[in-house]
């Protein structure tokens, strides 16, 4: 009897949670009249809006993977190899983004980075750019740390470390070779959710009026018809598409196997 | 100056004094053992000669250059742990040729010496294996060929069995020893385990409370304690209670019968001296000079060596006798007759 509200809470949650995505997938299968197409996914696809604000955001997220992974990595490390006393310093500084919204982190950018400020970054699409960049590494700052510092407490960094110093290693060698390698599937879990995070934002992009996926996504929404739920499906399968790339890096990270 | 000299070491974390005017010299090709309980500071003499260790004062020299102050990676000091710190990323021959990748070798040479190093541990085929594929003594053997391929000046040994069972612990350290000598590459072998000490190192530092007690060749270690805490410490002892009678002469009074000690005992005439005896010093049979009534209270069987716990009228005295399968040992409860000679028994301080 047990088992069966189990399975009835699990169906129930099942139902609520994929009734509206299946509705979505049907609404955005429904572009053609009377019959099944994927033309509102070709249109999507063929909107050059859609290519240049996509574009743009992937290779925002790649830049702020690479720069929340040169931040977030070498400063976890250094905390739990020398600085242990300020973990709890950390976890707090960490969690900050969660708790401010994003909207008071751009206008304290827009405030500070002014082109009346002493760094007037906003005053060039670059400088913008850059500023974006800072703001998504901000965003994303509380699972890329989180995803690098379960990655190095399941080594032991200590002697790890102290092994590639005895065979001649500086510290440089020590967090490429050793290191790295050895947390990169926590470093590639914490890089897909930052992708993930990076692709859907609006807040950012739009106030510092980037021409990013999100305001893209918005604009869509409250212009056409079918195109947003295909949007929304294909928004969707990118995120998922990032959760199978964690498991299956995880499951084919062979020197993480258990020891015999 | 010996090859390895570490003068008038210090360290301290804050009002910890943890190593105290530590003196060791250690000539090239020697085998020694830092030996004694945990927080002794035996480990944190070896992290200092690493360079994972900062001393508060002192200075350790190398071939008469000093390396104090030299960071972990420029002292050309190779080093197996206890967890063997394998870099699970690599292969064994990755593993293996890492330093010398470090060193900027050219791969051919690299290649040729980690082949020459994995057979040296006995491992010739393992080049292409993960350490997560190994055992755990095929895992300290990689870790050992590690640290020896660039050629170390020194090689030190942090506690490198005390993760692996009783039999490999036994075979490896035999390896071990075999490959150092091999080799003659000076190392310093740290454990708490008086047995792995005594039977691998040319000589052996009893360390206790951040200061070594005394510093020897294992035999001398064992049967010459300086110290009570040596005598305590390395190997099983008894304390037997003494009167001193004549302290020139070397003369006391062992429950009344006398005996004269091989030298003269700092004490004054009437004190009570302690005088350590070991378990294979005392015997059922033949002669002594002291012949002491007991009753058996335990035997313990321990394969080769019987040991015997007998009760006399100072307490406890601990023997051993060899097990011969013709001679079976005496029954628990048998009253007996414990013989020994003066020239066994120790002074302590």
């Amino acid at each position: 009897m047990k088992r069966f509200w189990a399975w009835a809470a699990i169906g129930v949650a099942a139902v609520y949670f994929f009734l509206p995505l299946l509705g979505m997938l049907e609404f955005s299968l429904k572009m053609r009249r009377g019959e099944y197409s994927l033309d509102a996914y070709a249109s999507v696809l063929g909107d050059p809006q859609f290519q240049a604000s996509f574009g743009y955001s992937v290779i925002m997220a790649g830049l702020t993977i690479v720069f929340g992974v040169l931040i977030v990595v070498p400063t976890v490390f250094w905390v739990r190899l020398k600085l242990p006393r300020l973990r709890p310093v950390m976890e707090f500084v960490t969690l900050l983004p969660l708790v401010i919204p994003p909207i008071v982190i751009v206008f304290g950018y827009v405030r500070l980075f002014n082109t009346s400020s002493w760094l007037p970054l906003t005053g060039s699409a670059l400088g913008t750019d850059f500023l974006l960049l800072c703001g998504y590494a901000v965003l994303s700052l509380p699972y890329m740390y989180r995803a690098v510092d379960t990655g190095l407490a399941a080594i032991d960094l200590r002697t790890l470390t102290e092994a590639a110093q005895s065979l001649g290693a500086g510290w440089i060698t020590v967090l490429a070779r050793v290191i790295l390698p050895n947390v990169l599937v926590a470093v590639l879990s914490g890089a897909f959710l930052t992708f993930a995070i990076v692709i859907g934002e609006y807040v950012f992009a739009a106030l510092l009026d980037r021409p990013a996926f999100g305001p893209y996504l918005v604009w869509a929404g409250g212009n056409k018809a079918y195109e947003p739920a295909a949007l929304a499906v294909m928004t969707f399968a990118l995120t998922w598409g990032c959760m199978a790339l964690i498991q299956a890096v995880t499951r084919f990270s062979k020197h993480t196997r258990m020891p015999r | 100056m010996a090859y390895l000299d570490l003068s008038a070491l210090e360290k301290s974390y804050g009002a910890n004094h943890v190593v105290k005017s530590f003196d060791l010299g250690i000539e090239q090709g020697e085998f020694v053992s830092l030996l004694g309980p945990s927080g002794c500071g035996k480990t944190t003499v070896l992290r200092m000669v690493a360079g994972f260790e900062t001393p508060s004062a002192g200075a350790i020299r190398i071939g008469g250059q000093e390396v104090t102050h030299l960071r972990p990676n420029q002292r050309n000091i190779g080093m197996v742990f206890q967890a063997y710190a394998l870099f699970p990323n690599l292969t064994v021959a990755q593993n293996v040729g890492f330093g010398l990748k470090i060193a900027g070798l050219p791969s051919r040479e690299i290649a040729l010496r980690v082949a020459d190093m994995l057979e040296l541990i006995g491992l010739p085929e393992m080049g292409s294996r993960y350490p997560f594929q190994l055992s755990g003594g095929q895992q300290q053997r990689v870790a050992l060929a590690r640290a020896l391929a660039p050629r170390p000046r020194v090689l030190l040994l942090d506690e490198p069995l005390s993760a692996l069972d009783a039999k490999i612990r036994v075979s490896l350290r035999a390896e071990i020893r075999d490959i150092q000598r091999k080799l003659g590459i000076t190392t310093i072998f740290v454990t708490h385990d008086q047995e792995e000490a005594l039977s691998m190192s040319d000589r052996v530092v009893v360390m206790n409370g951040g200061r070594a007690e005394q510093v020897g060749a294992p035999f001398e270690v064992y049967n010459q304690p300086k110290t009570r805490f040596v005598a305590n410490f390395v190997g099983t002892l008894n304390a037997l209670e003494a009167i001193v009678t004549d302290p020139g002469a070397g003369k006391v009074t062992i429950q009344g019968q006398p005996l004269r000690l091989p030298q003269a005992v700092q004490a004054q005439a009437g004190a009570v001296l302690t005088l350590a005896l070991r378990p294979e010093a005392v015997h059922l049979h033949g002669d002594g000079d002291i012949s002491l009534p007991a009753r058996i209270a335990e035997l313990q069987f321990m394969g080769s060596v019987i040991r015997v716990n007998a009760e006399h009228a100072m307490g406890v005295i601990k023997l051993d006798l060899f097990n011969k399968p013709d001679t079976p040992p005496p029954a628990v409860g048998e009253d007996i007759a414990l013989r020994f000679w003066a020239k066994d028994l120790i002074a302590l301080d």
